[in-house]
């Protein structure tokens, strides 16, 4: 059996899961968490078989294609596809994901809910899974919006708590935003490219000859076509991933139980977005060799990343939530990936972003181990102390610390992030990208030294703090697995030994000589003691006291502090802009309908019974009916059902008699015997023939 | 030609259900709703053995009986069952029990409202089969009387001026609707569907209409147009459907917009565009224009609503628009257009159609729910909390919800889906207008849900709040299951109309 024709199962099961999950009952928890754990095991095995499989071919794209339904002549297709890129984030996904439902299981012990809860867990990673192996455009939106249902349902699984309900409508009103310009995008490439597929045997519409075709043809602006289409789709990335200027959602996201923030931040919903991009990475760079355009859509990439990578730095400094500050920096670990899409270089995106996967899971393990220790306790001023308490929380969550901050040499995220610096450094369009991820490694380890100290060095500011314990091992389990992988993991694609990369890339990439980019690896490495220090300098030589001590940086810069801990007041910003106007036409299309509408057609109705009173005038004999008389009738009260049906009936049947000798009159004054003759109809006399029955 | 008459009998069987009702004064009320269950689920039962009998490989009228009725005017008793009649037969028998049920409770007269509910629901097949002008024009008026009465007798508070209003639209628009094909007639000499078709197609009729001078041909056309677009509703003929929607009873609100409402789409797709192709070529540049300002601005409208059955109807709205949409787009192609993009078109007009009778039903039985918890109270801020109180019933509204939002994996999807790829293969700004609708629907539908269903339990949800009975599980289970079915095999459904849209597409009755 090959296993790129059962690559579905990858997704299938922890699908399968979920279903099972929806209809088990509350007390069925143990069975529903057992399920899940199991389907994402399989679903790690099959992944690790799918990699084997991909490896032995990397240059290969395996897919295998059927039809969804009939439409017009031809037909929808889906299908999956197995190339070394699914086969990575496979591996990834599910391995995190188990973890991370391994730490649930002592996370939500006493949630009663917690059976639904692994059901949503599961359709979560099911559908991540689903984008991973799609080989359609199609099927890969199918699985994002469902990826933004199981967010949403999550985000607001404590849906009791407003401030929760609030932040999963937020977050799925926000990326479904991205999502129309993903929509629009998709149904122009069907309709440029005539395929959704991404590999068909050379006619699907990632390979050469549509891409040669979509960066021929000029659009309105003077871009080329798969300029316009490219961007589309990113706008959806830009929703999914967090990128500026649609990255409000994501820190409200924190409003979900912490392995759920675990499991967005890491191995599904933000990953989809870079994800996506590097999917269709043949697309987004057909444009390259197209010169005289107004620009080309990486260049967009890369600088909606620098911006974004900037600007979660900037907002992580001056945030207390321990959850918060580490939202922000995974906006801005997302900005680095898209920078790195923009730059060329989609391998060193999806290196960082496995990379980060395993350092951030652990760093929102680790919260997720204090929050629960300390009694649901997040704002970093009132911990404290609990590197004595807590010591395997704090070893590991040190090690994701220095990974995320790129620490050199030992960590996983120095590599990535090293690979990401070198390929914006050779970019030729602009240094402004390379200036930003330089700007913001400073910054990382700056606020990462400050989430550190603060949370676990000094004394336990609090009573919580004094309180807490280190959890028990299916808590700590996953940590140290994780931690094991923020470590080891970076060496498979250091530039000495560039085996990743060769392996996503089907071909292999030369080694970097250690004077290539040394130059810029000693810089960051500066960069990075530099923030290290100044981080250590101002919160770890001396420790806060008080949980109501003014930060330093506040004390210093109060006017810039509270600026960036509003978050820069994005939300204010759209509060007073997008919303205002949202409201505004909605106020619109409601008074169209209350005033001028319905207004008209009290006018018309006016007329009507106007008519009707004419009506009656002349016909004495008829029934008390008329427009305006059964209105009236029907208005009153007090009448019995039998009398007034009766009236209706005939007040109906009488509006359509008036109908009838309408048309009668119009049909003798509009043709006549004459106009039935000009009408060159074999009978003549039509009108009488219509006598009998215009008259019943 | 002339089979055994499954048509007719698909027709007359809720009627015969009536006449039994109706000559048995003393049936007691659970006896009375259980034969009018029976009789309305005949339609079921019939539906079915006709999709065994139709051959999905033919586009073409198929189960066709035609006799003469009235010789002298060439009037013909004419049924016939093509894949968009069998569409909406389908969907009218999924409904119309599950609307009986809906209604079940109401201790008010059980044996007239299953009269009138069997005699509408006749009527209405009758619609969908009917190809002569004559009888398709008597059951689309007979449809008018019972849903008069039901929502006149069985509404709410303010449903003697929501009936009136109603019927007074929809007859004003039948009117219309009526001098137009008196005038068809004067100039062709028929009314049967199948020949007036062939007459447009090679411009017989357009030339025959031409002849009555001045502006007549464009007065029929408009005639026809106007009586039509009151039905759907198109915007802005729309303004008693809110009403109407709101005050009928739980089980009328569903069919009326499960099923009433596609009676008007249907007569879009079966009359205006196979007639009238030059005009409505013509004119869809305008009309384009109406069905976006019904897509977006009704989705905005319903932003504004307190009262949910309100917010629903113009949800309805929204959602009927975009099936028109699909239509004017590919009535507005030019000669070049291409014929994929009017596939998708068309083909999600389609199952848009019958994709939103089956969410709005739903979701208007899950208001029906609510409102028979608080008293008859429907707000949005009457509830809170139902998830806590009731989460079978959150569960399944919700999925309701994500289906009439669009949600890829439920039935809404594939038919929005559709018709954004075909609208924006035709007139690409109107499908990113029309992307506006999208986003303000997730708005209002998270609304309700987040207001009703999060957050602490509140208002008529503080008390006790039973979740689902089993004949409320047995209203709303079946939809629920066929959301998920249509959603993940669209097939069911697409490949009823393909053969009709490839025929469509094949240019036959393109301009």
């Amino acid at each position: 059996m090959d296993i790129a024709s059962y690559l579905w199962l990858i997704p299938a099961l922890p699908l399968a899961a979920a279903g099972a999950g929806a209809l088990t009952p509350r007390r069925g928890r143990r069975f529903a968490s057992g399920l899940a754990l199991a389907a994402m095991a399989g679903s790690f095995l099959l992944s690790v078989l799918a990699l084997r499989r991909a490896l032995a071919a990397p240059g290969a794209h395996l897919t295998h294609n059927f039809a969804w339904f009939d439409l017009g002549l031809g037909a929808v297709r889906l299908g999956w596809l197995l190339d070394p890129l699914t086969a990575f984030m496979c591996v990834m996904v599910t391995f995190v994901g188990a973890l991370i439902f391994i730490f649930s299981l002592g996370y939500m012990r006493e949630d009663e809910n917690a059976a639904r809860f692994f059901c949503f867990l599961s359709l979560f990673a099911s559908a991540m899974l689903g984008i991973l192996v799609a080989n359609s455009l199609l099927l890969l939106f199918v699985c994002w919006e469902v990826v933004g249902l199981a967010s949403y349902l999550l985000i607001g699984f404590w849906f009791q708590k407003p401030a929760a309900a609030a932040a999963a409508k937020k977050a799925f009103i926000t990326t479904r935003i991205g999502d129309l310009g993903l929509l629009l995008g998709m149904v122009w490439l069907d309709r440029a490219a005539g395929t959704l597929l991404f590999y068909d045997g050379g006619r699907g519409c990632l390979e050469a000859s549509a891409q040669l075709s979509l960066a021929a043809q000029t659009i309105p602006g003077g871009l080329a076509l798969s300029t316009g289409i490219g961007l589309l789709i990113f706008c959806g990335a830009v929703g999914k991933s967090g990128q500026f200027p649609l990255h409000v959602w994501l820190p409200d996201a924190m409003e979900g139980p912490t392995p759920v923030s675990a499991l967005i931040h890491a191995a599904t919903m933000v990953a989809a977005g870079v994800f996506l991009i590097a999917r269709v990475y043949p697309l987004m760079a057909a444009d390259l060799g197209r010169a005289g355009v107004p620009f080309h859509a990486l260049t967009v990439v890369a600088g909606i990343g620098a911006i974004t990578a900037l600007l979660g730095a900037l907002i992580a400094v001056a945030q207390n939530d321990i959850k918060r500050i580490l939202a922000f920096s995974t906006v801005s670990q997302l900005g680095y990936m898209m920078l790195a899409l923009g730059v060329g270089s989609w391998v060193a995106a999806i290196f960082h972003l496995l990379m980060h996967a395993f350092f951030k899971a652990l760093l929102f393990l680790g919260a997720g181990s204090v929050i629960h220790a300390a009694h649901h306790e997040q704002d970093i001023r009132r911990l404290g102390g609990l590197s004595g308490r807590m010591r395997l929380t704090f070893a590991t969550f040190a090690i994701g610390m220095m990974a995320l901050s790129g620490v050199p040499f030992l960590f996983s995220g120095f590599w990535s992030k090293e690979g990401i610096l070198h390929a914006a450094s050779l970019w030729p369009v602009s240094s402004l990208p390379l200036l930003a991820g330089l700007a913001a490694v400073v910054l990382t380890a700056f606020y990462m030294t400050r989430l550190l100290a603060e949370a676990f060095l000094g004394g336990p500011r609090t009573a919580a703090a004094e309180h807490a314990k280190e959890n028990s091992a299916v808590i700590t389990v996953p940590l140290v697995l994780l931690a094991a992988g923020s470590v080891g993991l970076g060496f498979i694609g250091t530039p000495a030994w560039p085996w990743l990369q060769s392996q996503l890339l089907g071909r292999t990439v030369p080694a970097l000589s250690p004077f290539e980019g040394g130059g810029l690896m000693a810089l960051s490495i500066v960069l990075v003691a530099l923030g290290l220090g100044a981080g250590w300098a101002l919160y770890a030589r001396c420790p806060r006291g008080e949980a109501a001590d003014l930060d330093p940086l506040e004390r210093a810069l109060p006017g810039v502090f509270a600026f960036l801990a509003a978050r820069m007041k994005f939300d204010e910003l759209y509060a007073a802009t997008v919303f205002r106007a949202n409201r505004g036409l909605a106020v619109l299309a409601d008074g169209l309908d209350r005033r001028v509408w319905d207004g008209l057609i009290r006018a018309l109705a006016r007329l009507g019974e106007l008519l009707g009173l004419v009506d009656r005038q002349i016909d004495e004999a008829g029934i008390n009916a008329g427009f305006s008389a059964s209105s009236e009738r029907l208005r009153g009260a007090g009448r019995s059902y039998a009398r007034a049906q009766t009236g209706e009936v005939h007040g109906y049947l009488r509006t359509l008699a008036l109908a009838f000798v309408v048309l009668l009159l119009f049909v003798l004054f509009a043709f006549g015997p004459a106009g039935a003759t000009r009408a060159g109809l074999g009978r003549p006399s039509v009108p009488a023939a219509l006598g009998p029955g215009g008259a019943p | 030609m002339n089979g055994f008459p499954w048509l007719s009998l698909l027709i007359f069987a809720p009627w015969a259900g009536a006449l039994l009702l109706a000559l048995a004064p003393r049936l007691g009320a659970g006896a009375s709703r259980v034969l009018a269950l029976a009789f309305s689920a005949s339609t079921l039962a019939l539906g079915l053995g006709a999709l065994r009998g139709f051959d999905r490989s033919r586009p073409g009228f198929q189960l066709v009986e035609r006799h003469a009725w009235i010789a002298a005017l060439n009037i013909h008793y004419h049924l016939g069952l093509d894949g968009m009649s069998l569409l909406l037969v389908l969907l009218t028998a999924i409904v119309s029990p599950l609307a009986l049920l809906a209604s079940w409770r109401d201790p008010r007269a059980p044996r007239f409202y299953g009269i009138l509910f069997l005699l509408l629901q006749g009527s209405v097949l009758g619609v969908f089969l009917s190809l002569d002008f004559f009888p398709w024009f008597l059951f689309w008026e007979l449809s008018l009387v019972p849903v008069y009465f039901l929502i006149r007798l069985w509404g709410g508070a303010g449903a003697t001026r929501a009936a009136y209003q109603f019927v007074i639209y929809t007859i004003g628009g039948s009117a219309f609707l009526l001098l137009g094909f008196a005038a068809i007639f004067v100039a062709t000499g028929t009314l049967d569907f199948e020949e007036l078709a062939r007459l447009a197609v090679d411009g017989t009729l357009a030339s025959r209409l031409a002849l009555l001078g001045g502006v007549w041909p464009k007065v029929v056309f408009a005639g026809i147009f106007l009586g039509l677009a009151v039905k759907v509703p198109l915007y802005p003929f729309h303004t008693w459907q809110p009403a109407a929607y709101a005050e009928a009873p739980v089980g009328v609100s569903m069919y009326l917009t499960a099923v009433l409402a596609k009676m008007g789409l249907y007569g879009f797709f079966r009359l205006l565009w196979p007639f009238f192709p030059g005009p409505l070529h013509a004119a869809a540049g305008f009309l384009l224009w109406l069905a976006l300002a019904g897509a977006v601005l009704g989705a905005y409208a319903a932003l504004r609503q307190t009262d949910l059955k309100r917010m629903l109807a113009y949800s309805s709205l929204n959602h009927v628009s975009y099936c028109l949409l699909a239509l004017f787009a590919v009535a507005r192609g030019s000669a070049a257009f291409d014929q994929v993009s009017a596939a998708a078109a068309l083909s999600g007009a389609l199952l848009q159609i019958f994709n939103h009778g089956l969410s709005a039903a739903a979701l208007f039985f899950c208001v029906g729910v609510l409102e028979s918890r608080a008293d008859g109270r429907r707000g949005l801020d009457d509830f809170g909390g139902v998830r806590t109180a009731a989460p079978v019933f959150a569960g399944l509204c919700g999925i309701a919800l994500f289906s009439s939002l669009g949600l890829p994996g439920l039935n809404g999807f594939v038919g929005e889906f559709l018709i954004f790829r075909g609208v924006f293969g035709i007139v690409p700004w109107a499908a990113a207008v029309g992307c506006l609708g999208l986003l303000a629907t997730a708005l209002f539908l998270l609304t309700f849900w987040q207001r009703v269903f999060h957050g602490p339990r509140a208002g008529a949800a503080a008390g006790p709040f039973a979740d689902l009975g089993p004949r409320e599980l047995a209203t709303l289970i079946p939809l629920v299951a066929l959301m998920f079915a249509f959603g993940l095999l669209p097939q069911l459904l697409a490949g009823l109309v393909n053969p009709l849209v490839s025929r469509w597409t094949g240019g036959l009755a393109l301009p």
